[in-house]
């Protein structure tokens, strides 16, 4: 095969030529050109090697059914180790090498595997590499028979997706999709029409048909120009249909030659239509014969392709093997073009296509067969047997053949449409539909152009009446169908010796399909994954059918009785960054910003993530460490006052007459009988008992209250009171505001904040009369409206000040001002955890888990006094929420002062020489206040060790110290700084 | 992925919504209900196969929760319907 760029023809821009490289060589293409046309114009032979045997191979399609032309494509910031060369858009400065040769596809030295074949069929692996283990071999194995290398620095294309509803979307722009989109655009139906080629006219665009009187490729334009004018239509082309799923949702992947300033190289579509039409036509199905791989040998209707679409003739001597009509039209297009061909038709029969044939110089040879090809790096000549049974030898460069077309019913298969056997097409074709889909044109087996424009018509013409639309717009006039002879069953023939491919990528051929069949591996799911057969990339598109057909014959049952496999998503190989779209980096799960944020910034903040927060973990000094910053932080908040950014703290409003009642039979504590003004701390379980969230509940007004959950918990609470509220007490009268974002909260805390806001000036009444511990209040601050609850997280007197989210940085920046006189120092997460830790205060999720009880957190008396059937409440009744040796919560005192333990350490028992943990630590600071280490833990019957006060086992991967049981309250036990 | 019709928005993929298992009937008293009842209800699912009746809400929508009658075998959403 040597293939040359015709003088004239093809739908390329001869004026726009562009420079590619091929294995390091410049070759050069035009625009309109794919990866493989541009290759076989420049006379490149071989494109890669085979997967297990490395035989050289050539290009032997030309859209997404071709199994040999994978090949390592560079270009740009680009790179992809798998690209399909004939469904590539050449693009100026591509490069592209041939996988799978070592040290290159033109001289490959693991060629040598393929004189070993006879040791190496299916199976082999499986049988050999057992000893000592595959592992031992995997390496040295993927290294022969891998694909390209992925590149390990990420894909620097940019995707994005969206999504899409219309009435139909019809899927392939052949002449079955144009036809249907011209009728449906006319009825006024809202349609997407896709196609995964960069020109509309599917195959239309080589056949030598006159529809409505004109050239096919001018009947395209002019569709192309009347489709256009719809406003009520939108073209997706170099889009592939890839799956078909639930409720007639489908996804497609959108391609551009060069990045969209908008979306980038390609975007998803998930396209939701009522009613799909699939009109994507069918894959050619070769002919079997001995060494049918060679360079060279390719499908029939893909040289007409070549010749006609991108203008390169394949080679100059052709021979063509078929046992249907479809072959003598590739056969006269080519002899058209110059080249000299010969067709060895399995028929004996005589049709008006193979007449026409003869009359245009191709030699026909009837009731012939090619039995083997001849030449190792490229096709040389091929051996035909003839009617009487002796054999001819034809010099040629290429061989092409058909054995007749297979439906692409990929996506009516992944419908959940079934398949019947169709004998007079030799073809499984679309049955029972299981969704709202159409069928039309080659992918349901028709092959005359003008039956394919009446279904087209009369699927939109069904669908228009149910709908009161009507079609206004008149068939068009295909050829006039003439009688052709019908295809002849013909898969192999059994006298041939030599090897005969039926899967290309995956190196399946006849003997391995009779090896599967002598094991007994006949189900074609057992065929399929003992051969590998339909397994590569291309999932079997040309080699499907021929494999099921063989292992009929070998097990003497009819095709239909062997079955099909399941076609699965995605029927071509789609991105993983595509199907990710927009979402990674920064934005796979956006961190939610303060309102204060640049004052922190300014303010040399060292942020952390806390819950989906970006906040301050602590404000780190010049030459300052973490612990020692913490340590600063934490005794100035307990010496005079320090200020926290609390804005990420829940606020949820929940309003109502019946607000009492529903929040009494939601949270673990009394709530009803909380008084106007006064704060809770509370616990909000799930049904099974365990504590979801905790946080304090401020009642405003009798149908009033202000709930304060944690950051990262504030949606699922949210949540939880709408499920119960609309689910299980629907008709009390309460509903639910977030007001999280609406608002900012600092805290102000500190034995001197009360100073602080008194040295700010509000009309609140901050005495300890007005405004005690547990006390929520509102009124005027630096002449806005502001709401003081005054409650601790730190141990320490406190206020918590919230005003509207776009007051903070203000509020912040004068409290920071005014604050300098009293030492005023802004503390981080960090700080705060190490403050609360000292104190016992639990942090949600930190220091329990999904087991934990409120009893396990020394919490019992709402379980005793509440009457209501709060949620949760009978699992806390259980035996297991009774058991005396549940984990429970407890201080922990490391006997070495300034060792502090790892937080996950365990605390463990020996028992016979074997070791058992009995719980973990959940908190471990080193306390400034107190110059020790001090923990919290979940130890299993904790109450009682530190009843007794126990010294208790840590292990830490393998290191073992010792803490005494304590109280889980380290700092001002009786809470009087609370107060005073 | 399956188009649920919202009984206030209409029909909507599912990635709208957010699924919450089998709506139950939840005992009470406290104090009346066995371990056994209890422990049934909070973990004992029927997992048919068939046509069944499920908790959804609306989450990225209105936010409200409804009752979805679904095929689990077919996927087929034979109607939705404020919960009762």
């Amino acid at each position: 095969m040597t293939g040359t760029r015709l003088a004239h023809g093809g739908i390329i821009d001869r004026n726009q030529p562009l420079s590619f490289t091929w294995n390091g060589r410049t070759l050069s293409g035009f625009a309109g050109d794919s990866l493989a046309s541009a290759l076989l114009a420049n006379g490149v032979k071989i494109i890669g090697r085979s997967f297990k045997y490395h035989r050289p191979r050539g290009i032997m399609a030309a859209g997404s059914d071709e199994p040999n032309g994978l090949v390592d494509l560079t270009h740009g910031a680009h790179h992809e180790p798998n690209a399909r060369a004939t469904t590539i858009q050449l693009a100026e400065g591509m490069q592209a090498k041939g996988l799978q040769g070592w040290p290159n596809v033109e001289f490959d030295l693991y060629g040598a595997l393929d004189l070993a074949h006879n040791f190496i069929p299916a199976g082999f692996y499986y049988k050999t590499f057992i000893k000592p283990s595959w592992a031992f071999y995997e390496r040295a194995i993927r290294r022969m028979a891998g694909l390209g290398t992925a590149q390990t620095t990420g894909d620097k294309r940019q995707f994005d997706g969206l999504h899409a509803h219309c009435d139909v979307l019809i899927i392939g722009a052949g002449i079955a999709g144009l036809s249907a989109a011209l009728a449906a655009a006319s009825a006024g139906f809202k349609i997407i029409l896709v196609d995964d080629k960069p020109h509309l006219g599917g195959s239309l665009q080589w056949n030598d048909a006159t529809i409505d009187g004109l050239p096919a490729l001018d009947w395209i334009g002019q569709a192309r120009a009347e489709l256009s004018t719809y406003p009520n239509l939108q073209i997706l082309s170099q889009s592939v249909a890839f799956g078909y799923y639930d409720h007639n949702l489908i996804g497609v992947m959108e391609h551009v030659a060069s990045p969209h300033p908008g979306w980038g190289d390609a975007r998803l579509w998930q396209i939701r239509a009522d009613q799909v039409i699939l009109a994507t036509g069918g894959f050619e199905r070769p002919l079997l014969f001995a060494d049918n791989d060679r360079p060279g040998v390719m499908l029939a209707d893909a040289t007409l392709c070549y010749a006609r679409q991108y203008g390169v003739l394949v080679g100059s001597r052709m021979v063509i093997g078929t046992n249907n009509d479809s072959a003598y039209a590739s056969a006269m297009g080519l002899s058209q073009q110059g080249a000299e061909v010969t067709i060895a038709d399995i028929r004996s029969t005589t049709s008006p296509s193979q007449a026409r044939a003869e009359m245009a110089g191709v030699r026909v040879l009837r009731s012939a067969r090619i039995v083997r090809a001849l030449g190792r790096r490229a096709v040389e000549a091929v051996d035909i047997q003839t009617e009487r049974g002796t054999n001819i030898r034809i010099d040629a460069d290429v061989i092409a053949s058909s054995g007749g077309w297979s439906p692409a019913v990929h996506l009516f298969s992944q419908s959940g449409g079934r398949l019947r056997w169709c004998d007079q097409r030799l073809a499984f074709v679309p049955d029972q539909y299981k969704q709202k889909t159409s069928v039309i044109g080659g992918a349901n087996g028709t092959s005359d152009l003008t039956d394919m424009i009446a279904e087209a018509f009369s699927t939109i013409s069904v669908l228009a009446k149910a709908r009161g639309l009507r079609i206004s717009r008149a068939l068009p006039e295909g050829p006039q169908a003439e009688i052709g002879q019908p295809i002849k069953p013909y898969w192999r023939d059994p006298a041939i010796k030599g090897r005969q491919w039926v899967d290309f990528q995956n190196d399946v051929t006849v003997k391995d399909i009779e090896l599967a069949a002598r094991e007994n591996y006949i189900s074609v799911e057992h065929l399929k994954r003992y051969t590998t057969l339909g397994m590569a990339t291309d999932q079997g598109k040309t080699s499907n059918i021929i494999g099921l057909a063989l292992m009929a014959e070998l097990t003497a049952r009819e095709i239909p009785d062997v079955g099909t496999t399941t076609f699965r998503p995605p029927f071509v190989p789609v991105s993983l960054g595509a199907i990710a779209g927009s979402r990674f980096g920064r934005l796979h799960s956006p961190i939610r910003q303060l309102p204060s944020y640049e004052s922190h910034r300014a303010l040399g903040a060292a942020f952390r993530e806390y819950g989906g927060w970006w906040r301050p973990a602590f404000y780190p000094k010049a030459g300052e460490d973490e612990r020692a910053t913490i340590a600063r932080e934490a005794k100035a908040v307990r010496a005079g006052v320090g200020l926290l950014d609390a804005s990420s703290l829940g606020k949820i409003s929940v309003r109502g007459p019946d607000a009492a009642e529903f929040l009494n039979l939601l949270y673990y504590n009394e709530l009803a009988k909380l008084k106007p003004g006064k704060l809770r701390y509370c616990f909000l379980l799930r049904e099974t008992g365990n504590v979801y969230d905790d946080g304090v509940v401020a009642r405003i007004a009798e149908d009033h209250y202000l709930l304060s959950p944690s950051s990262s918990h504030t949606q699922g609470v949210l949540d939880q009171l709408e499920l119960w509220h609309q689910t299980e007490y629907p008709s009390l009268r309460v509903h639910f505001h977030d007001l999280t974002a609406a608002y900012a909260t600092i805290s102000i805390a500190g034995p001197r904040s009360r100073d602080l806001l008194t040295a700010i000036g509000t009309t609140i009444d901050l005495s300890d009369q007005a405004l005690p511990h547990m006390s929520i209040t509102s009124g005027q601050m630096l002449g806005h409206h502001v709401q003081v609850m005054r409650v601790s997280f730190t141990g320490e007197r406190a206020y918590e000040l919230t005003v509207k989210a776009g007051l903070a940085p203000y509020f912040w920046e004068c409290l920071m001002y005014a604050g300098a006189d009293y030492g005023a120092t802004p503390f981080g997460i960090e700080s705060l955890s190490l403050l609360r830790a000292e104190k016992g205060y639990i942090l949600i999720g930190t220091d329990t888990d999904g087991l934990t009880l409120p009893s396990d957190l020394g919490m019992t008396g709402p379980l005793l006094a509440k009457k209501v059937d709060f949620v949760g409440k009978r699992s806390l009744m259980t035996p297991d929420a009774r058991r005396s040796d549940r984990r429970q919560l407890i201080g922990l005192v490391p006997e070495d002062d300034h060792f502090v333990p790892a937080v996950g350490t365990h605390a463990m028992v020996e028992i016979a020489g074997h070791r058992r943990s009995i719980g973990w630590i959940t908190s471990s600071w080193f306390s400034p206040h107190l110059n020790h280490a001090i923990c919290l833990g979940m130890i299993e019957g904790g109450r009682e060790l530190v009843a007794s006060g126990a010294t208790i086992t840590l292990f830490d991967r393998g290191k073992l110290s010792t803490a005494r049981a304590v109280e889980p309250c380290f700092f001002d036990p009786r809470g009087e700084r609370l107060h005073g | 992925m399956i188009e649920i019709p919202c009984p206030w928005c209409g029909p909507r993929g599912e990635q709208e919504f957010h699924f919450s298992g089998e709506p139950k009937v939840r005992p009470i008293p406290a104090e009346d209900v066995s371990d056994a009842a209890w422990a049934h209800y909070l973990y004992h699912r029927t997992n048919a196969k068939g046509p069944v009746l499920e908790l959804w809400s609306h989450a990225a929508g209105c936010g409200r929760w409804f009752v979805v009658e679904r095929d689990t075998i077919t996927h087929q959403v034979m109607a939705t319907r404020a919960p009762s």
